[in-house]
């Protein structure tokens, strides 16, 4: 091995092992139905082409929280972010947002985002609660940290979870307020909030792995991929 | 008394805008005075201008809204107010656009409905509708309109047998009648078993003020809506042909809900259709398409009983046989109601009165009903204290 790619490789952190992400499907208003999966890093290059239009949305912090999700998984794909994982939520195929995180210690969850691509269906709400369950229910974790940078979020995670405020603990997404969601909060709103069925069918998953990008986006009008 | 009719209407799509209340309302008005074959300027024959909002003032900062809209729509010098009155302030505008004409005050007069609701956050425009409650009895005890709809609504299922998926079916058929109204500002047709019975129907379709969820509640919408009405006697100046407005009905009740005899009966309601059906000299059976205040989906099953569609009670079995839906007996909300279409509160009494007119013009394409020749449109206003009913005929050759 070459002295740089040596060096390079000490920079990689030490993965811990992880247990996967059990695929799920959700049905929608529409009768269509949202599959939840976990995807690796080979997956970035195409979530990438997907999320980057939105990284100029000023509308709802669609700009801040798309362009921090760029970086995450960046550095998740050129192993510089130690534990970190990604779902991914499709309908007939299409990728219609994501969620990502990582695990700070084995007990402890860091959450880092969800992005709702596809808007109206309440996505965002299910991909957090998806995304909740993995660090509770799979990893079993004790608590996750969370931080919200629109008001949408802070609603939808803050006051609906009734989050446990905890200033004092710094997040790592640039030291804005933490709250926490504790085990005994998750077990408070876990069914309320987590839907879904396992396993997914393998007709659906399938179609659900092809992770097609979307043609348009709701937040920014006239705006057709490939234009 | 003059005979009045509208022979312009403006409909932009409702949903989220991002202009201001101003440029909102002179699209909608625009839009209507073209219908119309108005053009503004010199000779613009407009006499009086009303702009009906509720939250102008409170939400985004405006007052003197209708002189000011005469102004920017160079229609000046015609007379200008605004009309507040909560969410039936659309079709009081519209019955006062009536009264200045029917008196001989005035030829023609444009009527504009307005709100911009989505500067607010979900929690502050539901503070914002509750500001119509009383102040003391209500609104100090943190009393909302989604809380009076769900006590309402718990109070109805108890008396009548009302289900959860009879307040359903009615979201679902007027979602789905939206999805033909390009104004709406909803464009998603849930499915009844999705919503109701899956078993992730909790999880998309969660609480709201139980025994209501998300689907049965109205979105939060910005939007505008504007009619043309003019003196049937000088109808010929005008490139359409008028829809004649037969009937005003408008009727109060009391402030604090609690203080009602009957607490599920809505006495305005049936009140002002009263009113409304006697100016027309009209009864129930002669209606042929309805758009009810369906803020919530149960207002559309009980305003349905209380303009005497059907008996007492008895609404959710019409819903249940279909009655309700476009080719039923009596087809309500063709338009996509409240729910879908939108209700910004301002312009949901004009809106409503839109759908009636395209709907008598036999305009309204995919949601149309055959052979329309009268309909009713009921504006509610508060939990019920206040409500306008108007009734539009087909001017007949």
């Amino acid at each position: 091995m070459a002295l740089l790619d040596k060096m390079e490789a000490q920079l990689r952190p030490v993965e811990t092992p992880m247990v996967p992400y059990p695929a799920k499907y959700i049905t929608q208003a529409s009768g269509e139905k949202l599959v939840v999966h976990q995807v690796d890093r080979d997956a970035v290059p195409r979530l990438l082409e997907a999320v980057q239009p939105l990284t100029t949305v000023q509308k709802d912090f669609y700009d801040v929280v798309a362009a921090r999700v760029v970086s995450e998984l960046v550095g998740w794909l050129r192993y510089r972010v130690k534990d970190e994982y990604c779902l991914v939520g499709t309908v007939n195929g299409e990728i219609v947002g994501l969620v990502n995180g990582r695990m700070l210690t084995d007990k402890v969850g860091m959450s880092y985002h969800t992005l709702a691509i596809k808007q109206g269906l309440r996505l965002g709400a299910q991909l957090f609660a998806a995304k909740m369950e993995y660090h509770m229910d799979f990893l079993k974790q004790d608590e996750v940290w969370v931080v919200a940078e629109s008001p949408n979020g802070f609603k939808r995670w803050m006051i609906e979870y009734e989050l446990e405020p905890r200033f004092e603990q710094w997040h790592e997404l640039g030291g804005v307020p933490t709250y926490v969601l504790t085990r005994k909060l998750w077990e408070k709103h876990k069914e309320a909030k987590c839907g879904g069925r396992r396993p997914v069918p393998e007709d659906l998953l399938n179609v659900a792995k092809q992770m097609i990008l979307p043609s348009t986006y709701g937040q920014i009008p006239g705006y057709k991929r490939g234009e | 008394m003059r005979e009045v009719g509208i022979v312009g209407v403006g409909h932009p799509r409702f949903g989220k805008y991002e202009g201001s209340l101003m440029s909102m309302l002179c699209e909608a008005a625009v839009e209507a005075l073209d219908d119309a074959g108005i053009k503004t300027g010199e000779g613009h024959g407009v006499d009086q201008v009303l702009v009906s909002t509720m939250g102008g003032s409170q939400v985004n900062r405006q007052t003197g809204v209708a002189s000011a809209l005469v102004d920017t729509l160079n229609l000046r010098p015609a007379m200008a107010e605004t009309v507040e009155n909560g969410p039936a302030s659309g079709a009081s505008a519209v019955k006062l656009g009536y009264m200045a004409i029917a008196s001989g005050m005035c030829d023609v007069v444009l009527v504009v409905g307005g709100e911009r609701m989505r500067v607010l956050s979900g929690w502050e425009a539901t503070d914002f509708v509750a500001t119509m409650s009383h102040p003391e009895a209500e609104y100090a005890y943190g009393l909302t309109l989604p809380s009076f709809a769900g006590m309402f609504t718990r109070l109805i299922m108890e008396k009548y047998g009302v289900t959860e998926r009879d307040l359903a079916m009615v979201s679902v058929k007027n979602h789905e009648n939206a999805m033909f109204n390009p104004s709406a500002h909803i464009q998603l047709a849930p499915k009844l078993e999705a919503i109701t019975e899956d078993e992730d129907a909790l999880t998309i379709n969660p609480y709201v003020a139980e025994p209501l969820h998300v689907y049965d509640v109205c979105p939060v919408s910005d939007g505008a809506a504007a009619v043309v009405l003019c003196a049937l006697d000088v109808k010929e100046r005008f490139a359409r042909k008028p829809v004649k407005i037969a009937g005003i009905g408008q009727a109060t009740d009391t402030h604090v809900v609690a203080e009602r005899e009957v607490p599920t009966d809505l006495f305005a309601v049936r009140h002002a259709a009263q009113r409304a059906y006697d100016m027309a000299g009209l009864q129930p059976q002669d209606i042929d398409v309805a758009e009810l205040h369906d803020a919530f989906t149960i207002l559309e099953i009980v305003e349905s009983e209380e303009v005497g569609f059907f008996p007492r009670g008895e609404g959710h079995l019409a819903v249940r046989r279909g009655e309700t839906q476009i080719g039923g007996r009596i087809p309500i909300n063709t338009s996509g109601g409240l729910k879908a279409k939108g209700h910004p509160l301002g312009a949901t009494g004009v809106s409503q009165i839109i759908e009636l007119v395209k709907q008598l013009r036999g305009e309204a394409d995919g949601r149309q009903v055959k052979d329309a020749k009268a309909g009713l449109a009921v504006n509610f206003g508060g939990f019920g204290n206040n409500v306008v009913a108007t009734i539009l005929t087909r001017e007949e050759e």
